[in-house]
């Protein structure tokens, strides 16, 4: 399979302004050096707490953040030098589905015209409706009834529903996917992972799928990225994510989701990881997740790890302790 | 310590009369912990609040039902009887540990405050005691934190505050309503094994309610399972996850991805019923895949399925056994 996205040693610094000038004194690193590559149509799951620079890592593969260094790649072509002609064109081809149905939706614009608003934007007003009755149909809602409706009218699911109708709208070739079920019920969820996974297999799309809960991502995704404080501390298939992920930060993660079910989990040891994420504003020397790990060394404080192939071709991981 | 006896609370609403706890009994043992899982809109926050009656009047009224905590009844107490109830036996974490705190005053201030309320003593000593808690709830270096404001502290710190205020007059009841949905993993982690701890240094009795299954299948010794206002299913951790006897529990147990087996989820179709205008027979019958002509008539009571085991369904317990398979199947 060929690579739809490359994502080359990423940067994003924003700046704290400060004192009388407003001169830049400190720059948060929200994302610090990432390298990712996404191949035609594969999922590929993110996984990684608050303030792992997740949600900019979506932001700017959008186009919607000003890479502070480093290169993103759509189709082989340089995303951020390209003029704004071309990427005009290249953003119909990526498209996005956002956590909240609640919000992402405009609450006095009709379902149809939410969905008809991408189509109009690119100035393919020919069977406006009749191409938002489809889609309406593709994503499981009824386009006689609910064509009209308010967003205040649908359950939280059937408004992530009209959302993913709406970043299907353009025919996009990848699909970024902010925490799209962490709004919903379990129940109802299950019903929004189904529908993606159905749409993949159908349109033959690619997914970036970002998550904080590593259930879901274990779920969907082909292959796993573990971000921690703006970097990428491993990569492996999904499939040997869970028994095999390497890197002690990606265990830690593992070992803290509560398990739903009761014997398994209180025979399970846990990794309980203290104290908190360092500021991004403020990184620590040497490896990032040195002062949280209980394998820190002398030299995790002085000397970063960089992603290197461990075991097998399809993992990767940034650490010096993991053979 | 803690019995609700058929309790019903109606929110009034421009729409009608919502029933957001409709006809709900329990009790809780001394230093238990109960779990209360329900998606949203099943009445799980609204049936926590009513335990130090939280809720605001008006909207909610509570035409049925007595809560008894130490064999007095929340429900006809007075102001003054509220207050002392509040805090001293029943205390509350809630779920949004950026909003719980006043932003303008430092935590040992609101800390101190708490302490003062509900039992006069000088102020030396209250600090002393706040300081004390602080570092019972894991805040490293309490002697100078205790200056410092909600701001200057992250989010799972400020869940640790709001934990360590609600123990401050040492409650016989901590009743946390989703008190780790706010937090990352690694920090839910580090605040449910503190739950945990605290429980075992104070003694007291915890309501925990949470959507999350994994959450009460790690904490809570018996679960009690809300949909529409009611419970269907009550037992201990390992009935519900092991001896399930009611269609609802079964499905929502089937809906969350596991690791490991990548098998297709199986989604609850449907939504819940409106609470203004519930279905004639059982609230779950247009969702559920047992369902049959005799559940759209009859709304199943709660009954005993097992040692302290019960649920709210037509089919007996070997009934629903033996035709899981076949409906699992299709």
């Amino acid at each position: 399979m060929s690579d739809l996205l490359e994502i080359n040693d990423l940067r994003v610094h924003f700046p704290v302004k400060k004192g009388l000038f407003q001169r830049p004194k400190q720059y948060v690193k929200a994302l610090n050096g990432v390298d990712l590559n996404v191949r035609q149509g594969e999922t590929l799951g993110i996984v990684g707490e608050s303030g792992c620079g997740k949600s900019t890592l979506a932001r700017s593969i959008m186009g919607l953040e000003e890479p502070t260094s480093g290169e993103i790649l759509f189709n082989g072509k340089d995303y951020m030098n390209a003029d704004a002609k071309d990427i005009h064109h290249m953003r119909r081809d990526v498209q996005m589905i956002f956590q909240d149905p609640y919000t992402s939706l405009n609450p006095r614009m009709k379902a149809g015209e939410s969905i008809a608003a991408p189509l109009k934007a690119y100035k393919e007003t020919d069977r406006v409706e009749k191409r938002v009755r489809e889609l309406l149909e593709l994503v499981g809602l009824d386009p006689d009834t609910d064509y009209h409706k308010l967003p205040h009218e649908f359950s939280g699911g059937q408004r992530q529903r009209i959302g993913i109708a709406r970043a299907l709208a353009l025919e996009p070739k990848l699909i970024i996917c902010d925490e799209p079920v962490s709004a919903l019920d379990v129940s109802v969820q299950a019903q929004v992972l189904n529908l993606l996974q159905d749409l993949q297999k159908k349109l033959g799309l690619t997914y970036v799928f970002i998550a904080h809960d590593l259930s879901v991502i274990n779920h969907i995704a082909d292959r796993v990225a573990v971000m921690y404080l703006g970097k990428v501390m491993e990569k492996v298939d999904a499939g040997s994510f869970q028994s095999q992920a390497l890197h002690p930060y990606s265990r830690a993660l593992l070992s803290a989701v509560p398990v739903p079910d009761p014997s398994e989990e209180r025979r399970l040891d846990r990794i309980v990881l203290n104290g908190e994420l360092p500021s991004p504003a403020d990184l620590p020397s040497g490896c990032v997740f040195h002062t949280r790990c209980p394998l820190a060394t002398e030299r995790c404080r002085t000397e970063v790890p960089v992603l290197e192939e461990k075991h097998n071709p399809n993992q990767k991981v940034a650490c010096f302790h993991t053979g | 310590m803690l019995k609700v006896d058929n309790l019903h609370v109606h929110l009034d609403t421009s729409d009608g009369i919502v029933k957001a706890v409709d006809g709900v009994t329990f009790s809780i043992e001394a230093g238990e912990t109960i779990g209360i899982v329900g998606e949203s809109g099943s009445g799980k926050s609204v049936l926590a609040h009513s335990l130090m009656r939280l809720n605001p009047e008006p909207p909610a009224t509570y035409p049925k039902g007595k809560v008894y905590v130490n064999d007095r009844n929340v429900l006809q107490m007075n102001k003054k009887e509220l207050r002392h109830l509040r805090g001293n036996q029943v205390a509350m974490v809630f779920q949004d540990p950026m909003s719980s705190l006043n932003p303008v005053f430092k935590v040992g201030k609101q800390l101190i405050e708490g302490i003062q309320a509900h039992r006069k003593r000088p102020k030396k000593e209250a600090k002393e005691k706040a300081i004390e808690l602080l570092r019972d709830v894991g805040i490293p270096d309490p002697e100078s934190r205790i200056d410092s404001y909600p701001h200057q502290f992250s989010g799972g710190m400020r869940q640790r505050v709001l934990i360590a205020m609600a123990l401050a007059s040492e409650p016989k009841l901590l009743v946390a309503d989703e008190p780790t949905t706010a937090l990352d993993v690694t920090i839910q982690a580090q605040v449910l094994d503190l739950l945990k701890q605290i429980q075992h240094k104070y003694g007291a009795a915890i309501l925990i309610i949470t959507h999350d299954l994994g959450v009460v299948a790690q904490l809570a010794d018996r679960i009690l399972v809300m949909y529409a206002g009611r419970i269907v299913e009550f037992g201990s951790t390992q009935d519900i996850f092991y001896r399930t006897a009611m269609p609802y529990t079964w499905s929502l147990l089937r809906s969350i991805p596991t690791a490991g087996a990548k098998r297709r989820l199986i989604p609850i179709d449907g939504q819940p019923p409106s609470l203004i205008h519930p279905p004639k027979g059982c609230n779950f019958e247009p969702r559920c895949p047992f369902a049959t002509d005799a559940c759209r008539h009859i709304d199943p009571d709660l009954e005993p399925r097992g040692d302290g085991h019960q649920a709210a369904c037509i089919l007996s317990a070997s009934e629903f056994e033996s035709i899981k398979e076949e409906v699992a199947s299709s």
